[in-house]
């Protein structure tokens, strides 16, 4: 296609009534589009979780408050705890893996672009079916609407004993519907990545972000099909009379535990290794220096892949294991830590003798190395068991996940939109606004999270829709609800930019960052195609050989 | 660092170093005044799991703190690299243009921060093995108490087999002197759903798992309430599953002992409340020794009056509160399993009479 037919092409869609323009997103199978539908659906979902979160942190503000029921705080706390991981986390990684994935390796389309809208539509259906469950469900004792079981679903609390309605068959249903989504995603990952490659695009030639959702793609395959088989086995359960979880008839309820966290756990990798991607591209290129120990970067995150399959039940040390699995799963949890070590250490070594520029995706990434170290610290505190049986299910678990999920992915996440937007929409976000929104979220974000660890150590459980007064915790509580509606302002500063920066942003350009990979020598946003010409490549950093000539990678690869 | 060329860039370090000194410092300060707020060797209305009163919570911190300082330390190294290289790398004026030197890698420094935390983590692994073998399978002494807790949605059922005793969501244990140890072994079962024993102070958390007994042991080294709840999601009333540890002296104790093997009081001036009790809904689920209540739903109520709160903790054991848990139990925990009782008030003045001589 030439560039002339681009053009006209581009008035055609310019003169589109809104119902064709909306019937073309609906129908796309383009992976750009697809990538931004996935985003979209997820920035949605992330307003409403965080809504039930502010919900959820009102309610705890002080000792014995009653904003809401109880009932309807384990409502807030489930719905928030799944609606982020499956609904807004996963859909969002893998929204970017879709837009960048093709652009970065040089294809002008995933592998199998019908598989990747069917595996869209069937993810969008799992979060909008479980929505539903607040008009069609009923929980506990016929209590509710929506799932009340907590986002792990502890059996036999899921038995219909305990959950006679239909809240549970939400939860069940949408998380199995949207995890065949999942599974096709992945399995379009792998072949685009494995198959699509533009010449000279060896597998030691792909940017790492590539690589890195390689490995995502991978551990996707292995970690939703234990959950699948999971939910089908409750269904089982539930319907057909079956006893996998059902305790009260010589079934397991650590069975449904060990199931759960073989996905649980592999399935927080999936999550923060697109993010380590993310932050592979984007330091080096705001560092101005190549990424520092590139094969070490991938066998560190190969490695993660592999230990992080045989650390579930370190989320078990409590439900009475013997001493011998204890001390297996505290050595292979702390394993896991030196893969990520190196990576932070490359990270640094990136920007060590580089000329960091301060814009905002820069930013995120520095918020994401300083939380995500801290991160990693406390849980190695919690690796180890013993320390575990005081940590675990207190709120200083709930404040290490959240450093990992908010801290780590939320911020390298943040870091990707300010990175990619242009790309995407072919404008600048705001710097100024981003810059507010950083610092926002950055004292928010900390109010919240790091008081937080506190209270665990004070003994409050996670899950209590109240506490007593005088046992220390409501100072703490109120300072940790403070927190969060500043992050909420936060957030509303970042979709007023996303907004009106689309609109009314700065041009962007092919390449606004002065970056080198190849999504940036095409325009923004990309054609339908991505390149007219497919590229051809010699090195790690194709536009840097463009641009120096001089002395190109490809010199010494 | 060296002499900054241009003032407004070192304005704006200033401001990006005060930024991070106030986050810092809005962390720090609740942190401390947390960990300080309890009063060591005071009342224990703070179950601060860094003021351990027993062996097993004891272990737990001294490896918390070991763990806690090598974390420590590895922060304050990373953390100083991070910081150095964004302050002494940062872009200067002039110098945008210039791209910086290219380097791809050194194999000797990544190989070094490959094994300094190799060893880091075997050395933590070794520490932490040390600390699960001894907790966990420690002997069983012939001196030690045995007590079988049962998890129930939303209170605990506390058995004593080799004492005869039954009662609910209060536990009296003895304290353990090291000379004469006499440690307590629980034995934890639940009756429906997952729930997690936890008292800060004295051990960590383990799960009560139905159909998957578990243990658990303690020795507290000096008396005095305890304070704990439920730590594992089991339900709506999950946060009001309350629990308290009353550790007594050995003569204390005895003295509990054997007040709780009496069977209840017989009281003919509470005739009519005994008869409100026995001939409604009430014995379907509560027991009262020596009567025709044999219930086993509920808490055991033949000595309820020595209780010092009922509802599991959700309220103080006092005249009004059971009236209103009898009349309206949502008032006081909604979600509860306990039925409102529906009673007159001629009956329910009667019916709580007769409770209020269960000693």
């Amino acid at each position: 296609m030439s560039s002339d037919a681009m053009a006209i092409r581009n008035v055609e869609v310019e003169s589109l009534p809104l119902v064709e323009t909306l019937h073309g997103w609906l129908t796309t199978v383009d992976h750009k589009r697809l990538g931004i539908l996935y985003i979209a659906y997820a920035l949605l979902f992330l307003v409403i979780a965080g809504i039930e979160a502010l919900i959820i942190r009102i309610q705890l503000m002080h000792s014995h408050n009653d904003f809401v029921s109880p009932q309807v705080f384990n409502r807030m706390f489930t719905m928030h705890g799944t609606t982020m991981i499956f609904f807004v986390a996963m859909p969002i990684l893998f929204g970017f893996a879709n837009y960048l994935v093709p652009l970065m390796i040089g294809a002008r389309d995933m592998a199998f672009p019908r598989l990747n809208a069917f595996s869209f539509w069937l993810s969008a259906f799992g979060g909008f079916l479980l929505y539903f469950s607040f008009l069609g469900g009923s929980g506990l004792y016929g209590a509710g609407n929506a799932p009340d079981v907590g986002w792990w679903s502890y059996a036999p609390l899921t038995a219909r004993a305990f959950s006679p309605g239909h809240s549970s068959d939400y939860w069940t249903l949408s998380l199995l519907v949207s995890g065949f989504g999942s599974i096709g995603t992945a399995i379009n990952i792998l072949a685009t990545i494995l198959c699509l490659r533009c010449p000279g695009m060896k597998l030691n030639r792909m940017p790492l972000l590539v690589w890195l959702n390689l490995v995502m793609a991978g551990m996707v395959l292995i970690a939703i099909t234990p959950l699948s088989a999971a939910q089908i086995m409750l269904l089982i359960d539930r319907y057909l009379g079956g006893h996998f979880f059902d305790a009260q008839a010589g079934g397991s309820a650590v069975l449904w535990m060990h199931f759960f966290w073989i996905f649980g756990h592999p399935e927080v990798y999936v999550l923060i290794i697109p993010c380590f991607a993310f932050m592979s591209e984007i330091i080096p290129v705001f560092s101005r220096k190549p990424i520092f120990g590139y094969p070490v970067m991938v066998a560190a995150t190969v490695c993660i892949g592999f230990v992080s399959l045989s650390v579930w039940a370190h989320h078990m040390f409590t439900v009475g294991m013997n001493s011998y699995a204890n001390s297996f799963f505290t050595i292979t949890t702390m394993a896991v830590g030196v893969p990520t070590g190196i990576k932070i250490f490359n990270w640094i070594g990136t920007m060590w003798g580089g000329r960091i520029q301060f814009k905002t995706p820069m930013l995120f990434s520095i918020g994401f190395l300083f939380q995500f170290l801290i991160a990693g610290l406390t849980g190695i505190m919690m690796a180890a068991a013993p320390f575990d049986w005081q940590l675990s299910l207190s709120y200083f678990v709930v404040a290490h996940f959240h450093y990992v999920i908010v801290g780590g992915i939320l911020f390298a996440l943040f870091a990707a939109f300010y990175y990619w937007y242009p790309k995407m929409t072919g404008r600048m976000l705001s710097e100024r606004l981003g810059k507010w929104h950083f610092w926002l979220f950055l004292i928010g974000f900390h109010l919240t999270f790091t008081v937080m660890h506190i209270p665990g150590l004070l003994g409050m459980p996670r899950r209590i829709y109240t506490y007593e007064p005088g046992r220390g915790w409501d100072t703490l509580n109120l300072i940790i609800t403070i927190g969060a509606f500043i992050q909420a302002v936060a957030i509303l500063v970042f979709v007023a930019n996303l907004v009106i920066s689309y609109f009314k942003g700065d041009k962007a350009g092919n390449d606004p960052w002065d970056a080198w990979t190849l999504e940036w020598s095409t325009s923004s946003p990309p054609p339908a195609y991505n390149f007219a010409t497919v590229p051809v490549v010699a090195s790690r950093r194709p536009l840097w050989d463009q641009k120096h000539p001089e002395d190109p990678d490809s010199r010494y690869d | 660092m060296k002499q900054m060329t241009e003032t407004t860039q070192k304005a704006h370090w200033g401001m990006v170093l005060g930024r991070a000194a106030i986050v810092v410092l809005l962390a720090g300060i609740p942190f401390a005044a947390g960990l300080c707020a309890t009063n060591p060797g005071g009342d224990n209305a703070v179950p601060n799991i860094f003021q351990p009163q027993s062996t097993p919570a004891d272990s737990i911190k001294q490896l918390s703190d070991f763990v806690l300082a090598i974390t420590g330390m590895i922060f304050v190294v990373v953390f100083s690299l991070l910081i150095y290289a964004v302050i002494k790398f940062r872009q200067r004026a002039g110098t945008a243009d210039r791209e910086p030197a290219q380097v791809y890698g050194s194999t000797q420094i990544e190989l070094a921060w490959t094994i300094i935390p190799i060893l880091i983590v075997v050395v933590l692994f070794l520490a932490t093995a040390r600390v699960i073998h001894a907790v966990q399978d420690a002997p069983k002494p012939a001196t030690a108490i045995e007590i079988t807790a049962i998890g129930h949605q939303y209170w605990w059922e506390f058995r004593y087999p080799g004492l005869g005793i039954v009662t609910a969501n209060e536990l009296h244990i003895p304290v353990s002197d090291p000379a004469l140890p006499t440690p307590t072994f629980l034995k934890l079962l639940s009756a429906d759903t997952d729930h997690s024993f936890w008292i800060p102070q004295l051990a960590g958390k383990t799960d009560l798992i139905p159909n998957h007994p578990n243990s658990m042991w303690m020795d507290p080294h000096r008396t005095g309430i305890f304070l704990g709840q439920c730590a594992q999601y089991c339900g709506t009333q999950h946060a009001k599953m309350l629990l308290r540890v009353s550790v007594d002296s050995p003569k204390d104790f005895g003295a509990w002992v054997r007040a709780q093997q009496k069977p209840a009081i017989q009281d003919e001036k509470v005739i009519a409340g005994r008869r409100v009790f026995e001939t409604t809904a009430c014995i379907n689920c509560h027991a009262v020794g020596g009567s025709a209540a044999n219930g086993r739903f509920g808490p055991d109520l033949t000595h309820l009056m020595s209780r010092e709160t009922i509802a599991s903790g959700a309220a103080e054991n006092t005249k009004e509160n059971l009236r209103l848990w009898i009349q309206k139990p949502d008032a006081i925990k909604p979600g509860s399993l306990m039925p409102a009782m529906q009673l007159n008030d001629e009956d329910l003045d009667a019916l709580v009479n007769y409770l209020e001589t269960l000693q």
